[in-house]
């Protein structure tokens, strides 16, 4: 194959594009600046949500509110309950259910009237939470209420031991502790593997999508399709160059996403990152990065022939806008905990390199797995190339109105 | 030369059903002459030179440009044709050097021949003045005379124009029809399509007047006048039409 036309085209459509400020926006502008704001601000407000802490201990705003129902004749414990000063407690009302249901209130915490003397007692006794489940912070402060009166149990047993003179190992004979055995570079590859695969998917056809309708759709509505096939270049070459440039600018996009989230990242959290034992490895990152490539060249072509068929660049963003959701959603999948690779799943397009880029990540370099993904995928590229070629050499396509 | 025998085009439309937008057409047309295609919107003007363009394939028929045939040498027609219609836009974000230089190069000419070539036909066409500036910054003038640049570049032997005047004004009109009239007298083949018969009455060495995909008539205007027994083309081709309705 003679490679000079397609040489010729691809640096004509590549000046071409890169003169649009559209594709300048699409290709620079989103994945380094509008991607790494909107996901550290979703980070940032995601954060400031969870905290829950009171900002002020004494006024104790932002602190959730908490009903307390009972407890009259529990003096010490309701005490405990306000030192703690992680709630805002509200007196008791009978309709405290409608109350949480309404998001007035986070939680209820209902005391018995004798719980104190009972527990001093040693007699069985209860303290309820109401809750409104499902509803995040109603969650939360179930679980600090729990964690708080848990606390308090083992330090009424340790308390009755010792005035028996019995040893603390009673009531806790055994100690569980957890020992992580992964490596950091383990530890940072698990953590990207979630993350980093779908980034790169979404980013390689974000890329991909503003280009390809510029070279096909775009030039169907601009009128220079019929300039172009009247020049005596094959019309496989002239596919291929465009391809070539989607693939480029695609490319481009994802790597420039990467660069720029990651270093958003580091700058946003350098503290709390220099605390977690992360190192990434180069070898996977590269591996990544190469299992990218027939992938990138699937939905590269794919887009391109979607573009060739629609009849303008406003049919060619109402198919593709689809395909980035149909595109993003396996890869959402594959960072599902639970989600593993199997062979089945090798064949599935987008899926596969997202389970194998989770697995290399995480420094599991299983060749078998690596060869089955490559070669399905370098299969499904060149079912696209060629589909993209030949639906440029159909009139029916090209001249459809 | 171009010659073409029972060319046919038909296409099937799913509320209309068969389309014959070219049906059966013979005509040829020699060096040195411009042949013109005479009928009004919707005739198969555009559809029988996009065939020859080898920009569509045609359903049954032949034809030859240059010596080469338009099904089995699609590429070499395309090197010795320049194709011009009023659907062949420029890149609106390309000067009218890179567009010119572009399609230069997709002929396969190379620097030592493709920069002499476009020295000079920017020189000819007066275009040295705006030959940095981008095509969507062009008037209308401009941009034609960008495009009878790119059709040029590779000095091909045969000349398609499809509708070029259409939609230009007067002082534009006339300097396409002049260079058309220039292809002419230098010894290219010359297919011309238009629906203004001032044109074609001006330009043409024959006519074809074609309607509903078929030719009905051919000849030099002379003859077509003999033919039709009335003197002005705008008479011969309403005669020629009802005739055959």
């Amino acid at each position: 194959m003679n490679l000079r036309p397609i040489a010729i085209v691809y640096r004509k459509e590549l000046r071409d594009l890169l003169r649009d400020w559209r594709a300048i926006v699409s290709i620079i502008i989103v994945p380094t600046l509008v991607v790494p704001v909107v996901i550290l601000g979703a980070i940032h407000f995601a954060g400031q949500a969870m905290k829950e802490a009171p900002k002020n201990n004494l006024t104790m705003e932002g602190a959730p509110k908490v009903m307390l129902l009972g407890g009259e004749g529990s003096p010490e414990t309701v005490a405990a309950l306000r030192r703690l000063k992680k709630f805002d407690l509200a007196p008791g009302s009978s309709d405290f259910t409608n109350l949480i249901s309404n998001k007035k209130i986070r939680a209820a915490v209902e005391i018995p009237k004798d719980f104190d003397a009972a527990v001093e007692g040693e007699r069985k006794t209860a303290i309820r939470i109401y809750t409104y489940d499902g509803e995040p912070k109603s969650m939360q402060t179930a679980q600090q209420l729990q964690d708080f009166f848990q606390h308090r149990r083992e330090e009424m047993v340790r308390r009755h031991l010792l005035e028996r003179m019995l040893p603390e190992t009673l009531a806790t004979p055994f100690e569980i502790q957890r020992a992580n055995v992964a490596s950091p570079k383990q530890v940072s590859g698990a953590l990207l593997g979630m993350i980093l695969p779908y980034l790169m998917i979404a980013m390689c056809l974000a890329g991909a999508i503003y280009p390809a309708i510029d070279l096909t759709a775009g030039e169907k509505e601009r009128g220079t399709l019929e300039t172009l096939l009247s020049s005596p270049t094959p019309r496989a070459h002239l596919v291929l160059g465009k391809v070539l440039v989607v693939l480029t600018i695609s490319l481009t996009t994802a790597a420039l996403a990467i660069f720029s989230n990651g270093l958003a990242l580091v700058l946003a959290h350098s503290g709390k990152l220099a605390k977690m034992p992360l190192a990434l490895d180069p070898l996977a990152l590269a591996g990544a990065c190469v299992m990218m490539i027939p992938l990138a060249v699937f939905l590269s072509s794919v887009a391109i022939a979607v573009g060739l068929f629609a009849r303008s660049a406003k049919e060619a963003g109402t198919y593709l806008q689809p395909m980035l959701l149909l595109a993003i959603i396996p890869a959402i999948v594959a960072a599902l905990p639970g989600v593993e690779f199997n062979y089945g799943l090798a064949f599935i397009p987008v899926l596969n390199i997202s389970l194998l880029c989770k697995e290399l990540l995480a420094g599991a370099w299983h060749w078998g797995h690596v060869a089955a993904v490559f070669g399905s995928m370098t299969f499904y590229a060149t079912l696209a190339v060629a589909a993209a070629v030949a639906l440029f050499k159909r009139e029916s396509v090209l001249f459809r109105t | 030369m171009i010659e073409a025998r029972q060319l046919t085009k038909v296409y099937h439309d799913r509320k209309r059903g068969q389309i014959r937008a070219v049906d059966g057409v013979n005509f040829r047309c020699e060096p040195g002459r411009i042949f013109g295609l005479l009928g009004v919107n919707g005739a198969g003007k555009t559809t029988c030179l996009r065939l020859l363009a080898t920009i569509l394939r045609p359903t049954s028929g032949a034809a030859s440009i240059n010596g080469f045939d338009i099904l089995t040498e699609p590429e070499q027609v395309r090197s010795s044709i320049g194709f011009l219609s009023t659907a062949t836009a420029l890149y609106g974000r390309l000067t009218a050097f890179e567009v010119v230089e572009y399609f230069g190069r997709l002929h396969g000419m190379d620097d030592r021949i493709l920069r002499p070539r476009m020295d000079a036909l920017f020189q000819t066409l007066g275009m040295n003045e705006f030959r940095d500036r981008r095509c969507d910054k062009l008037s209308t003038g401009m941009k034609q005379k960008t495009s009878i640049a790119r059709t040029l570049v590779h000095d091909p032997p045969v000349m398609i124009f499809d509708e070029p005047t259409l939609g230009l004004d007067v002082l534009t009109a006339r300097t396409v029809l002049g260079f058309i009239q220039e292809c002419g007298r230098r010894g290219k083949t010359v297919i011309f399509s238009t629906h203004a018969m001032s044109e074609a009455e001006r330009l043409c060495d024959s006519i074809a007047i074609i309607h509903g995909g078929r030719i009905l008539a051919d000849g030099t205007l002379a003859q077509l006048r003999k033919r039709a027994g009335v003197e002005h083309l705008e008479d011969i081709f309403i005669k020629t039409v009802e005739e055959q309705a």
